[in-house]
Formats: C-alpha cells, structure tokens, sequence
C-alpha cells in the first residue's frame, strides 16, 4: 500500500499538470470557444514554454535549496540585481552614445552575462555563510537579503531603467525563433533541468544535498561536512538565479532595479508543487519544472479565460496551499 | 491469604499493528513491595500506562479491590488510589512542595488541613525540616522524589508504582528510598517497583512478575528465584544464548586518549584502547559516558585533551577526520541522528562511504541488497525508507553502515536501547564477531547486564570523570554501581 502511495507521490505532480491543462482545455471550450484554438496553438506552447523559463531556472536552483532544507526569499531580488549588472557591464564596452551609433560586441553582452552570473553567485554565497557560520535561520537571512540585494541593484541601476544597446541576448526570450522553433532560453532552460537531475540523482553532491536535507544530524554523522555543502549549495542556488536574471534582462531589453518584484514566491511554489518538501529530504529536477510548467499554463488559461488578475493571484495561492496538503497526506501514509 | 488489592488478567494493548502487551495477569497485594522485572521494551511502560489509566487496554480486564475498574484516565486512575512515580521527575522546580502536590487537585485548595498533611508525609518520610512551602528547585534530586512520594501520601494512594527510581539516585539516597518503602509497606501501601538492578530488587521487594515480550512470564516469592533464573526468564533464554562469547584475541594498543575534556561534560577522561578489545563503559544518566564518545569522534567541540589514534596523535576532531583515520560511531538516537529516516536503506547503508563526483545506483542496490542479508535485516526492498523498518532493522542498517566503512575503532552507543530481545542477540553475536576479525569496540550503555555479559573490559563514568579501565571480572555489580553513584570504590580505600 504505502508502496503505490509514495510511487505515486512521483508522477503526482505530471498528473496535476495534465489535470490543470485539461480543465483550462475544458473552461475554454465551454467559456470562450472563440479562444481555443489559441489555447491549444502551438504558438502559445512556444510562448507559456518562454514564460516558464525564468521561474523554471529560478526553480531548478532553488530546489537545491529546499531539497538541503532550506529557503531562499532573495531570488526575487537577485534576479534585479542580475539584469543591472548584465546591463551596466555591457555598458563599459559599448561604442558610441544613446542614440548615436551606439553600439556592444557580443564579448562584451558574454562579460556582462558572467558579470551578472558571478554576482548573483556571490549573493548566495554572503547568504550562506551568514547562515551556517552564524547560525541565523536561512528564512531570516534571506529575508534581509532580499532587502539588501534589492537596495544594491537600485543603487548600481541608479534608481532606475538601465539600457543598453541592441544586441543578439535580446532575441533570447523571442517567444518564436526563425531557426531553433523554441526560444534560445527554453533551450537554456532544457539544458540546466537536464543538468540539475544528474547531478541530484547520480552525484556524490546530489546525495549530499538530499542527506543534509533529509537528517542534518546523520549527515554529520557520517562526516559530510554540512556547513561547507550548505554554502556551495546557496552558492550554486545564487548562480541559477543569476541565469534567470539574464534572462529578464533579454525578456525586457534593459536593466531594471524594480523588476521580478514577488518572483522568489513563485519560484518556491514551483519547487513545492513539483514535491520539494520544505522539510527538506526531497524535490526533483523534473517535478520542479512540472510545478513551474503548471503555473505558467494556469496563467495563460486564465488570460484566455478573461478570469481578473486578483482571482488569478487567489487561484495559484490555493494551489500552492494544496500541494502543500497533498505533500501532508503522502507523508502521512507513508508513516503508517 | 489475603486478597488482592488489584488485579490484572489477559491484557492486551495494540498500538495500530504493533502488539506491544499480549496477555499480562498481575497480583498485587496490600502491603507488599512488587517487583516487575524485564528487558527495555518488554512492555513494562505500556502496562504501568494502562494501570494509571493513561491507556485504555484493547483487551482483558482490570480490578481493584475485587471490582472492575476501568481507569478512563491518569486523573481517574489517582482518585481510585494509584500513585504513579515517574523515572523523570515531574515536579515543577519552581513551585513549592505545597503547590507542586496540589497540582492537578485545585479544587483541593480551599481545605486548610492540606499543608498539615503535607507536613505529616513529609514527617513520616523523615523528612521533618521541610516545610511545604520549600521550593522543590532546593532540594536535591534524591528528596525530590520523596516529594513525589509525599504527593501520593497525601492522596491516600493504595497503590503506589516506581518506575525506575534508583537509576539516578546515589547509594544514600537508594537506602534512603528504600527504608520510605518498607514504611509504607508496613502500612498496608502495595508498592509496585520497575527496576533492572536486580540486586535492589531481591533486597527490596517480596514477590515479583516477570515480563518478556509483552507477556507475564514467571510470578511468585522473591526468595524462592535466583538472579540468574530471573535473567533467563527475562531474555527468554539461557544466558550462553542471549550473550554468545566467541574468542578473540586482544593485542597491540591502537587508542590512547588522554585528558579529553569537553564543554560542559565530559571532564576528564583517559583509557587505552587495544585491538580486538571490547570495552564497555557504564554510568548513570548525565554521568556524560555518550558526551565523551561524541567529543572524541568529533561530534562536539574538544575543550582540552589529546588523542593517539593508529599512530597518529590529534588536538581536534571531526566525524569526517575520524572517519577517514579509522573511527566510526553509532548514535544512541537512531531516529534524529543514527539514520536519515526519511531516505532508504540503501542511501542509508552507503552515506558514510560515499566519496568522489559519480554515484554507481546499481551497484549501491546491489551492495546494500548484501548487507541486509549478511545483517538478516527484515524488509521488501532496500529501496524503501528506513522509517518502515522495526527498531532493530533500523539497527542493522546503522551497523550495516558501520561494518561497509569498516573502520578500526567503533564506538557503539546503546546498541541495543529500545528493540527487541531476538535482535539484541544478534547485535550482541555481531559484536563478538567484529572483535574476532580484530575490530576495536567501545560499548556505552546503561544496561549493566548487557555490559557485562558482551565485554571484555569495564570503565565507569562518574559526572565527566572516567575509572580506570578493569577486566570485567574484576568488577562487580556492587563496585560498579558503587563508582557510578559516588565516583570512587570505598572497598579499594579502605
């Protein structure tokens, strides 16, 4: 019995993601037949697969972090900070001025992108030191730190938009692309989810993260050295999100201090509707983009639907509140 | 012959699946102390529960002075006259003995005799300068109990049942306790009193009831019974069976730890450590025997000291370090530290030797599949969690763990608290067999028959201090509790 329940517990989440498609399937033919075939176009899979890619690579990091037991409210900020500093670096290289020949080379958007990776790596890093070495709650930690990484990129971006000349990082989060089909960030995306399952499933870190997650104390026991994991693991968390920070700036085409306002909260409701227990012990790279897939399909039925953005925002917090319930329950009969 | 002023017959008691009582019968009578005797977890808990109604039985009955009765709960169960003292004191320190006896009873308040009865308990348990306005957080831990026994006094308890109450009483104080009991005895009280040290019991007590299993295994007279009879009965087997001895060879020193000091405990401890040795090392609650092991593995800080470890001498540890130079640990916790619960037994069996980038999954299944059949651990799959497993499976797998490593030097800490007597057997039988391959084996537990029926050597903890290391037949029952209650061993002084 408590085998089918927790074998089950892995393909929940695909299930959640096929019911909620249908449904919106359902609502829409019923509703507003008129959009339907919009719904099911493949121009709007290539759109929602775009729209999942920040939160989806936001997500894949911050179920290292959940998976090790701990939370991250900072993303939301670091993804700003990342598209300042994407923007200002590039910045330094550009030719010419606003309006007058002005001008970047593609070395320059890749140090701008690095630039922005490392920074928001060394957010994680800040976070997880102060967390393990000062023995401060990540919940408190990270919530000083959406504030502080927030106030930086306001700083760095002077308080406002950052823009920078065109170039190809621009095109990345093109819904449709001429060439590849998909937008370059999917693939981005595709890629680090690949990435991220191998290296939970089959690696020595991936088993430590799962172990630090699961009982801290065995995992001490048998001489992982928790702190040390704990901060590669915040670290490597920072670096995903730096990704995901490229990515708003090529979405929005220039830097923006005030962006991605809230984002960390969908970015953990990914991770907790794809089977991330906030408890730690558990998450998975596939039901991590599952859980990000899900959302972003709900978003866009409920646009096609014409449902308000207030009842949109009381749905998803619903749902985030069910997978928690269902998380619960699996546990629950797992125990008996 | 009298009759009994409570009776038990046929109980049971299931907790979901698990059968923890399975047809209990137990006679008390007026002004008798009562031992019941039996292994961690033969169900000595469970039935002090059911009796003061904290529990209901799924089955059989209960009487009391000829009647049913039927406690529906512990508030119940002390109006009928059932005193229950626990192992750990209950009392709120920061009240005083009055409000303490009061508690639970508020109604009580308005009664102005109440302090003088208090103060008659208190006076008939020699206990005469104590007001019942003393706070209980001045009293030391020997008259806090007294004051536990003041509560039932007061109550006009019938029966009165001490669970456990000498483990962290000094000799004093046991004697102390023990003349109370025969008082109350003497007043028609039925005690009834759990305790493993089978010494205390035959000095103490007039009849007893043996539980194995969950079942009432053997009653009658103290006198008619020898301790190893009632050994033999509690394990339910000889005791050849119950502590294998298999020879192994004892040679060359391999640890040597001198003056380890941690914060607070452990103070000071030094002992040599030989191959092939078994050592055990007894003490009471808080005496820091599991403190010292964490510190020397590297679990805790290590304040002051040095350790000589297969040649190689150390400042400072860590379970990393030590594992890697040849030291493992098993935890006493198994739920919170000892296995990640959550995570399956394969996971389990491999964590502490995983090393480098790349995880082999077939081969991890493959090796833990083995070692839960060389462990004869019970389960369908190692892939499923260890929170599935009985408490000695779960065991197993710890030492599965431990074995795999395969480290010079363990550190065993209650190997065998709180599973059951068949696996106890075998982890007795795995610790032979280690020591045979030339393994070094360290043994904490407060179990003293245990100690004594699987070591080689013996040293005593005594609030942060360690004895010196004695063969273990050079120590006896009496010297060893002698040296955990007082810290020194008046025989050899004198």
């Amino acid at each position: 019995m408590k085998n089918i329940f927790a074998k089950l517990g892995m393909i929940l989440p695909f299930l959640g993601l096929i019911f909620v498609f249908l449904i919106f399937t359902g609502l829409i033919a019923a509703f507003e037949p008129d959009s339907l075939s919009r719904f099911l176009s493949m121009r709007n899979m290539q759109t929602v697969l775009m729209q999942t890619t920040i939160v989806g690579i936001g997500a894949l990091g911050m179920t290292f972090v959940i998976i090790s037991g701990g939370i991250d409210l900072s993303v939301g900020s670091i993804i700003a900070l990342a598209t300042v500093v994407t923007a200002s670096v590039m910045n330094l290289g550009a030719l010419g001025t606003y309006g007058n020949d002005w001008a970047v080379s593609g070395f320059w958007v890749f140090i701008g992108c690095i630039s922005a990776i490392v920074a928001a790596a060394l957010c994680g890093l800040v976070t997880g030191v102060i967390s393990t070495k000062g023995k401060i709650v990540p919940f408190i930690v990270t919530l000083g730190m959406m504030q502080v990484v927030r106030g930086i990129a306001k700083w760095i971006g002077k308080n406002e938009m950052v823009r920078t000349p065109d170039n190809a990082l621009q095109t990345f989060m093109d819904p449709v692309h001429t060439t590849l089909f998909f937008a370059p960030g999917v693939y981005i995306l595709l890629f680090l989810t690949i990435s991220t399952f191998l290296v939970l499933k089959y690696t020595v870190f991936g088993r430590y993260t799962y172990a630090i997650g699961s009982s801290e104390n065995t995992a001490r026991l048998c001489g992982i050295a928790v702190s040390r994991y704990r901060i590669i693991i915040y670290t490597l968390c920072g670096a995903f999100t730096g990704v995901a920070g490229v990515m708003q700036y090529a979405t929005l085409g220039s830097g923006s201090p005030t962006e991605a306002v809230g984002l960390e909260l969908d970015i953990i409701a990914a991770v907790v509707i794809g089977g991330g227990s906030l408890d730690g012990g558990e998450g998975s790279a596939l039901g991590t983009i599952i859980g990000a897939l899900m959302l972003q399909v709900l978003r866009s039925g409920c646009v096609m639907l014409g449902v308000p953005s207030y009842i949109q925002e009381i749905i998803l917090g619903s749902i985030i509140v069910a997978a928690a319930a269902i998380d619960r329950l699996k546990h629950k009969k797992a125990k008996k | 012959m009298l009759s009994p002023i409570f009776r038990a017959q046929g109980v049971h008691k299931h907790f979901g699946p698990v059968h923890a009582l399975k047809g209990v019968d137990l006679d008390i009578y007026p002004g008798e102390v009562h031992a019941l005797i039996g292994e961690n977890g033969a169900g000595k808990s469970t039935l002090m529960k059911v009796l003061s109604g904290a529990h209901l039985p799924s089955e059989g009955q209960l009487f009391m002075i000829g009647e049913e009765f039927i406690p529906s709960d512990p508030q119940h169960a002390r109006e009928s006259g059932i005193a229950m003292i626990y192992q750990e004191l209950t009392l709120a320190p920061h009240l005083t003995i009055e409000e303490n006896i009061c508690l639970g009873m508020e109604q009580s308040f308005i009664n102005k005799n109440f302090a003088a009865k208090i103060q008659d308990a208190l006076d008939m348990l020699g206990q005469d300068h104590l007001s019942p306005n003393t706070k209980v957080s001045t009293l030391p831990i020997g008259t806090r109990q007294l004051v536990e026994i003041a509560r039932a006094i007061v109550n006009d308890a019938k029966i009165v049942i001490l669970d456990e109450p000498t483990s962290s009483l000094s000799t004093a104080d046991t004697k102390a306790l023990f003349k109370v009991m025969n008082k109350l005895r003497d007043q028609g009280v039925a005690l009834v009193y759990i305790s493993h040290f089978l010494e205390e019991v035959q000095e103490i007590s007039d009849r007893y009831t043996i539980l194995r299993d969950g079942q009432s295994c053997g009653s009658g007279m103290i006198e008619d019974i020898t301790v190893q009879r009632i050994i033999e009965l509690m394990v339910g087997r000889s005791m050849d069976d119950m502590y294998p001895r298999m020879g192994h060879e004892i040679t060359e020193e391999i640890l040597s730890v001198s003056n380890l000091a941690g914060s607070p405990l452990p103070k000071n401890v030094s002992f040599k450590l030989h191959k092939g040795e078994i050592l055990g090392i007894f003490g009471l609650v808080g005496a820091g025997r599991s403190e010292a092991m964490r510190v020397l593995f590297g679990l805790d800080p290590m304040e002051s000291g040095q350790i000589k470890m297969l040649g190689k001498t150390y400042k400072s540890m860590s379970p990393a370090k030590s594992l890697k130079n040849g030291l493992d640990f098993l935890s006493e916790d198994r739920k919170a530290e000892g296995l990640a619960q959550g995570m399956s037994i394969a996971i389990n069996t491999t964590l502490s030797s995983v090393k480098g980038v790349f995880i082999n999954l077939k081969d991890e299944l493959k090796l833990a599949g083995t070692w839960a059949i060389k462990m004869r651990t019970k389960c369908h799959s190692v892939e499923d969690p260890i929170s599935s497993l009985s408490g000695g499976n779960q065991q197993k797998v710890a030492l599965a763990r431990m074995m795999y490593h395969n480290s010079q030097i363990l550190i065993l800490d209650e190997p065998t608290r709180g599973i059951d007597v068949g696996s106890k057997s075998e982890i007795y039988a795995f610790i032979q067999e280690l020591a045979q391959e030339g393994k070094s084996i360290i043994v904490i537990s407060s179990y003293l028959p245990e100690l004594q029926g699987v070591c080689d050597s013996l040293a005593v903890m005594y609030r942060g201090n360690l004895s010196p290391v004695r063969k273990i037949e050079d120590w006896d029952e009496h010297t060893i509790m002698e040296y955990a209650t007082t810290g020194t061993n008046q025989e050899e002084s004198a």
